[in-house]
């Protein structure tokens, strides 16, 4: 049963059944802002000024305006350049991508035609990260369907315009979702995050100029062209325009993604998710995946769910993953488990990312086993300082962040599990 | 074996050759080689790395470091299916330990052993994006979601 509050701007309609076809999304408007591309031969820095306009910013966690970015590339430069999906999602929490690739994997395809087109690419990519094989054959079913309808490929419709597209699959590392080290995947090589700059946009996959975006901003272009960017704009609040897809786990009574207008109140999505589960009380929120700080319960309850809305709580959107817990959850256990991914997912680089992973840890851990110290907190809060913002790429904050929010906010909680030196 | 010496039957060279076609270099096929490779050979053994550097023109090294890498390529022998339990936070919220537990006590193996019939192999995994069907597993390609341990074996009964 569809919210009346869900707007469904990325995701298909509900009510259809098979969403994933051609037909299906031609049905519902699929494909005509690339036709009419095609058709007019649309200058360039219409579409960029259009994705401006609209506030469209990057929905993979950094909140970076699209249609800005998209201007960053030499459009007009002779070369080859590259338009690439990073649909490799990973971050715990998130599994918003999986569900537009499984039921609109068209949008897809248009949103990097149209993307590719307007900064002078002629071949796109499609990074999937390799656990999501029902969305990668659902993305390759509609690649050929559109390869057929004449949609991809050489002078497409008598245009002169060219457009190829390939899918490639992961191979399971988390940290391939950052931008550069998924070039490096891409091209063959392991993971590891590139020194910017160069940026992408000069030096991008196989070393040609390269715009890359998450796939849920690449899906929300061709309704924005189609439509107008102010159509878009105006869906959402000031600075955030239009819809956002929130993935929302833990403890709910209905899981699930729900696509909303940006700006809604933390309230109004966790009852859209059947309030917390089994009418416990809620805890905590990790609003955007679990490298953002942890927000208090009481706090995110007065706090609407944009950029600026989960800033200004001292967290982040980032993909607008929201994890939810209720009083039962021990906060050391899931800060540990946290820990514990970005220990795993390093990839080893940076030294202070490598060693201080491990370092986070295995000090929690001793927390949780009850052989920690006082010490141990302050420790905790100078490793991770010591590694925020020292490293080639954002991971190193991503492990340092939840260590300092779970600290700030349930500090408590960690001291009630190091045992006092006058027990007996 | 043919000719050459190399492992790989030719309809997996002549597929590694179509994904090879691309990309501006060969080496952007490596992932791609490897999981046809392991597909058919269950693991990436030190030939199957001599085998996918030569059809791609690569140093084995160059092959090896990606199959080292990526969590997807085993680099041992493992069971035909590779079970991946998802440990993360939201899986953990729902329970993702007592599926953990309930599903080793059940093949009677330890997270990251194989059953003695070389059915599985259980391991425990970081986040596979399905936190909305929380506790998940993967089986081979296949996702399952909304886990309870008493619905295990019926699951695990398709995997023969």
């Amino acid at each position: 049963m569809s919210d009346p509050s869900e707007i469904r701007v990325c995701l298909p309609p509900e009510d259809a059944t098979t969403p994933w076809t051609l037909s299906s999304y031609q049905e519902r408007g699929g494909y005509q802002a690339w036709a009419e591309v095609l058709r007019n031969q649309t200058p360039r820095e219409e579409i960029i000024e259009t994705l401006k306009a609209s506030g469209l910013r990057g929905r993979g966690g950094a909140g970076f305006p699209t249609g800005l970015k998209l201007s960053f590339m030499p459009r007009d430069a002779q070369g080859q350049k590259y338009i690439v999906c990073n649909s490799d999602e990973s971050e715990p929490g998130t599994f918003k991508d999986r569900d537009i690739l499984r039921f609109n994997p068209h949008q897809v395809i248009e949103g990097m035609a149209l993307a590719g087109y307007a900064i002078g690419a002629t071949v796109g990519f499609n990074y999937i990260r390799g656990e999501y094989y029902e969305p990668w054959q659902r993305f390759e079913a509609a690649l050929a369907e559109a390869r057929q309808a004449g949609l991809l490929g050489e002078d497409l419709k008598g245009s002169g315009i060219a457009f190829e597209l390939h899918s490639q699959r992961g191979a399971g590392a988390y940290i391939c979702g950052e931008e550069t080290a998924l070039l490096e995947s891409l091209e063959g090589k392991k993971g590891l995050p590139r020194f910017k700059p160069p940026f992408p946009a000069q030096v991008g996959a196989f070393g040609k100029p390269t715009t890359i975006n998450n796939t849920e901003t690449l899906a929300s272009i061709p309704p924005i062209i189609r439509n107008g960017a102010e159509w878009f704009s105006r869906i959402g609040v000031e600075n955030s325009g239009g819809t956002k897809i929130y993935s929302v786990s833990g403890h709910v009574n209905r899981p699930g993604n729900y696509e909303v207008p940006m700006g809604i109140p933390f309230r109004d999505l966790l009852a859209m998710a059947g309030g917390v589960q089994d009418g416990r009380t809620l805890k905590a929120v990790i609003p955007g995946g679990s490298s953002v700080p942890v927000v208090p319960g009481d706090v995110i309850m007065e706090c609407t769910m944009d950029y600026d809305g989960l800033s200004q709580v001292g967290s982040a959107l980032g993909a607008g993953s929201v994890i939810v817990m209720d009083e039962t959850t021990c906060m050391v256990e899931v800060l540990e488990r946290i820990s514990f991914f970005y220990f795993a997912e390093s990839c080893g680089q940076c030294t202070p990312c490598r060693e201080g992973t491990g370092w986070l840890y295995r000090m929690i851990r001793r927390i949780r086993t009850g052989e920690g110290t006082h010490e141990d907190l302050d420790r905790l809060k100078s490793v991770a300082d010591r590694i925020e913002g020292r490293t080639i790429c954002a991971l190193g904050d991503a492990a340092a962040w939840p260590v300092q929010s779970f600290l700030k906010h349930f500090r408590h909680e960690f001291e009630a599990m190091i045992p006092r030196k006058d027990a007996a | 074996m043919t000719e050459s010496g190399n492992v790989l039957p030719e309809v997996i060279i002549q597929k590694i050759e179509a994904e090879a076609g691309k990309y501006p270099t060969r080496r952007a096929a490596v992932k791609s080689a490897l999981r046809y490779a392991q597909a058919e050979f269950g693991w990436i053994s030190e030939d199957v790395v001599k085998a996918v550097a030569e059809v791609l023109d690569l140093e084995r090294i160059e092959v090896f470091e990606v199959a080292s890498f990526y969590d997807m390529f085993y680099t041992r022998p493992v069971g035909r299916f590779p079970v991946r339990v998802c440990t993360n936070v939201s899986c953990l919220l729902r329970g993702a330990d007592d599926i953990m537990n309930s599903l080793c006590q059940r093949l009677g193996v330890e997270a990251g052993e194989t059953t003695a019939d070389g059915r599985f192999t259980v391991f425990p995994a970081e986040c596979l994006g399905a936190c909305g069907g929380a506790p998940m597993m993967a089986v081979g390609d296949d996702y399952h979601e909304d886990l309870e341990a008493g619905g295990l074996d019926e699951i695990l009964e398709r995997y023969q």
